[in-house]
Order: C-alpha cells, then structure tokens, then sequence
C-alpha cells in the first residue's frame, strides 16, 4: 500500500497531477465565465458551466498565510519544521501547500511575499510546492 | 418559517464519564450519553419516533439502541454535526414527520482512538487527499489555524493578546468538576507551552478526549409533559463553505461569509438582537475560532474579536460570559466538539451549571465543522415568546 499521505489522482483530477510531473502547474477555468479555479473540479463554481478546460497557469502567487509545523511528516523525508501555507496564485484562486527552498522561519516567509511554483517528489509522485520568486535557480 | 420556541429540548446529558474514558468506544460512549439522556427525559427507545447520529451507521445506531424511527437523519459535516442535526429535527418535527427525536455522539478520540465510528476525510481520490493533507499530513493545529497569522498581521493581534483567550477559558474550567485542566494558567504560560505549529502552540489547541452526549428534543406542546423545565430552541443557522481539509476554500478568510449567513439566520429566526444573549458557546477548537465568531456573528466588528477576548469581557466577570466550561481548550474535546459545546449551553439555561451564570434566558451556540467547512448556530433559551 502507498503512504496514505500520497496523492491518488481521479480521472477528473489526473489533468493536474500531469501537469505536476511535467513541472506545469495546470488549473481549470470556465470558458463561460474566464474564471479560474481550483481544485480541479468538472463543473465551473462561479457559474456552474460543465464547459470548462485546464490551462497552464503563470505559476506566480503570493504568500497569503501560513504555520510552521514542528513535527516533521515522514512522506517528506524533510527533517526540521515545514510551512504549511495558503498560497494566492496570480489568477485568483487560494491552495494548500508549502514554501520550499528557503528557511522555514518567520524571518524569510514575509507575507504577502512573491512566490513561484515549484514541485517536489516523493518517489513516483511529484506534489506542487512554491518557493521565493526572488531565489536564484 | 418555523416559530420561535417551536420545539425544545427536554433530554440532555453527557457520558457518565468524559476526559479520559478506558475500555470504552465511540460506541460505548454514545449509547452511555443515550441512556442518560433518556433517563433525564423520563423516557425510553419506544418514545422516540427520530434519530440521529453522526459518525456511525445510522441504523447500526438506532437498532443496537431499540430505536425504529420513522425519520431519521446522518448529517456529518464534522465538529457541528449535532447541531445541523437538531436542526434537521426541528424541521422534521415541525414537517410532522416524528414527535421527539434523540440525537447521539459519541467519540472515544483519545483511549481507542475512535474505534467502532467512520471518518469523514482522507479517503483515497478525496478532494482533501489530493490537495490538503499531503502538506500537514491532516494535523490540524497546521491548517485549520491558517488564518491565524494573517489576523494577527492585518489587526495587529499580539501574541501575547492571542495568548488570553487560553487563559480566559481556564478561569472557567478552575470551577468546574469534569473539566480535564483545572489549573489557572498565565500569558506566560501559554506562550512557554511547546511550539506545535508556529505561532500556535499547545496551550493554544483543544484537548484529545473521550466523550459522549445527547440530546432529545420535541414540540413544544409535549415539551411541558417532561420532568425538567423545557429548553426552548428560538432559532437556528447553519451554513458551508471551505472543504474538508483547510480554510484554503473560504472565500474571504478574514471575513467568512458562512459565519454571518449562520449568525444572521439564528438572529433573524429567533427574533433576538445581540443584547438579548446572556451566555455564549462558540466552539473553540483552537484559540483563534471564537475570535472568528465573534465578529462574524456581530458580537464584535472585524478586527476587534481578537481585542474584545484580550480585554477580558468574555472571561470570568466580563459582560458576555462565553465558553463557561472551558471549552475545547480546557474542558474536553473529542475532535467533535459541537454536542458538548450545546450542552453546556443547555445547563446554562437550564441553571444546572457548574459556573452558573445568574440569570440565563438566552444562550447562543455556535460550532464549526471539518475544519472550516461548516458552522451553525442555535439559540436556546428559559421561555418562548
């Protein structure tokens, strides 16, 4: 059995998670309405069309909130304190995840701070995880 | 519309033991808080003609209890499922589809870790599965408290007044028997007590307890044919918003929408304004939540809840006396908290409270659910209009 704690896709959601193996992050927007949304969801929540597509999203976005968690989780592999954060993309929607690639301290995790998408792999899964825009690649 | 004081509640009562309950499981718990409600009201299983639960399958439930209703409901919308359900009751009751309906919890979250009940997230292929609980493995002390941090940096909460809402709550529970923490706690105390989730700590987060409760609730014409003096339900709320896993989905996390279209259903139903409440419950699940539904309901406007706690008026002596038992933080919690937190709303109004307020007609309860997917509020009071 995989680790609880990994993602398993549906056939509604599966358009996301390829995204994620090919470092895109990919969303939905209504073609009705142009609004984009998350999660990945085969009806638009704004104005209820079915028509509906997934695009390629800037992957730019900023840090609404977050926490430290202490404990670490083992699916991480990670040692130390993890931010879990809430995370605004440039096209609206609001996501769960966590700021990679820099110190998880309240010191380096500003809000309202620029961040970029970024991903993450546990073994066969890749997960979406942002990181400082300002980091140097 | 159903009228004010329409029904009432004539049965209530806890498990015969909470906090820490050995050898006993959410099954156990439940049909112990049953029986004792039961008994409260002076009836037994062939009396009731509703049912309802949370967690467990309804009829596995209701059969094991001698129950066979003729309505029945199975709401789980996490923490407050209890009291969406006594709502639904109230709406089957006055539907005139049953006459008293018992409505049952129990959740044995510390000594068996919930043995013989369901969950109600982190299926496989779940929403929450997929996009939530990958990042906090579903520790709530790390998603649930999201928000935390951006209220504090929009309103310019210390943590230091962050801190007293922990303290005010112990000042409750010093006097109450069955509260698991009876010790006063200070600021310093509270700030000192392990980091779990920066910036909240474990003075800031709600008890793992056992626990059961129930409720019976009927017409009000029945209601005065019963031993204890009615508990009328003048009004209720309820509303959805975020998923299961993480304020991610609440539109406006500062100000949620789902919390004033709970509040202003309970207002407007019970026909009461803000000063007409003696006594507060909001469902403090960590330390942040009753700030939210402070202003949310209308108590206080956004940004002062926070203030309003620190300042003391809801603690001991202050002028809206909230979470008298100590609430999540210091009395119990099983990871539903929502039937105790209408309990002891019920023994306020009642006068069967171990820190009884003089003088209760009307008592507010608000809970939440599955993080922030959920809440509602009801209105008990002494007398009906």
């Amino acid at each position: 059995m995989p680790h609880p704690l990994v993602p398993v896709p549906t056939p509604e959601t599966q358009p996301f998670w390829d995204g994620c193996n090919q470092g895109i992050l990919r969303i939905n927007r209504c073609i009705s309405c142009n609004d984009a949304y998350f999660p990945p969801s085969p009806i638009c929540p704004h104005c209820s069309s079915t028509d509906i597509e997934f695009f390629d999203a800037s992957g730019d976005a900023t840090l609404y909130s977050y926490t430290i968690q202490q404990k670490p989780l083992d699916l991480w592999g990670t040692e130390g304190p993890r931010s879990v954060a809430l995370v605004k993309l440039m096209e609206g929607p609001m996501l769960t995840s966590s700021i990679v690639n820099c110190e998880q301290s309240p010191d380096t995790l500003r809000l309202d701070m620029p961040l970029r998408a970024t991903f993450t792999s546990f073994g066969e899964t890749t997960v979406l995880c942002f990181e400082p825009a300002e980091q140097q690649r | 519309m159903i009228p004010p004081g329409a029904t009432a509640i004539v049965g209530a009562a806890e498990s015969t033991e909470i906090g820490t309950v050995p050898n006993v499981s959410s099954v156990g718990l439940a049909i112990d808080a049953a029986a004792n409600a039961m008994r409260d009201a002076a009836i037994t299983a062939a009396d009731i003609d509703g049912f309802t639960c949370g967690y467990f399958p309804v009829a596995d439930m209701s059969r094991q209890l001698g129950i066979f209703p003729s309505w029945a409901d199975n709401t789980v919308v996490g923490g407050c499922s209890w009291m969406f359900q006594l709502r639904n009751a109230i709406a089957a009751i006055h539907a005139g589809y049953c006459n008293t309906v018992l409505i049952v919890y129990g959740e044995s979250g510390k000594s068996t870790r919930r043995l013989g009940q369901s969950g109600d997230a982190g299926q496989r292929g779940g929403i929450g599965q997929q996009f939530d609980m990958l990042y906090s493995g579903g520790q709530a002390a790390a998603t649930f408290t999201l928000p935390v941090l951006r209220y504090q940096h929009e309103y310019g909460l210390s943590d230091e007044d962050l801190a007293v809402g922990a303290v005010s709550q112990r000042a409750w529970a010093v006097d109450v028997p069955r509260a698991t923490l009876r010790e006063p706690t200070s600021v310093d105390e509270v700030l000192d007590s392990p980091m779990i989730a920066w910036p909240i700590r474990r003075a800031m987060c709600c008890l793992v307890s056992d626990a059961g409760g129930a409720l019976i609730v009927t017409s009000a014409e029945r209601a005065v044919d019963y031993p204890k003096p009615p508990v009328y339900v003048l009004g209720t709320g309820g509303a959805l918003e975020a998923g299961v896993m993480s304020p991610a989905g609440v539109r406006e996390p500062l100000r949620p929408e789902f919390i004033r279209t709970s509040g202003e259903a309970a207002f407007a139903s019970s026909g009461i304004t803000h000063s007409d409440v003696d006594h507060l419950m909001i469902y403090d699940a960590f330390i942040h939540t009753p700030i939210f539904g402070l202003e949310g309901l209308g108590f206080v406007d956004y940004g002062q809840g926070g203030h309003f706690i620190a300042e003391g008026h809801t603690a001991p002596g202050g002028k809206l006396p909230m979470n008298t038992s100590g609430g999540g933080l210091s009395y119990a919690h099983t990871g539903a908290y929502g039937m105790l937190c209408m309990l002891e709303s019920i023994r306020q109004v009642r006068g069967e409270a171990a820190n009884q307020v003089s003088d209760v007609d009307v008592s507010l309860c608000h809970g939440w659910g599955g993080y922030w997917s959920a809440c509602a509020t009801l209105v008990f009071a002494a007398s009906a209009p």
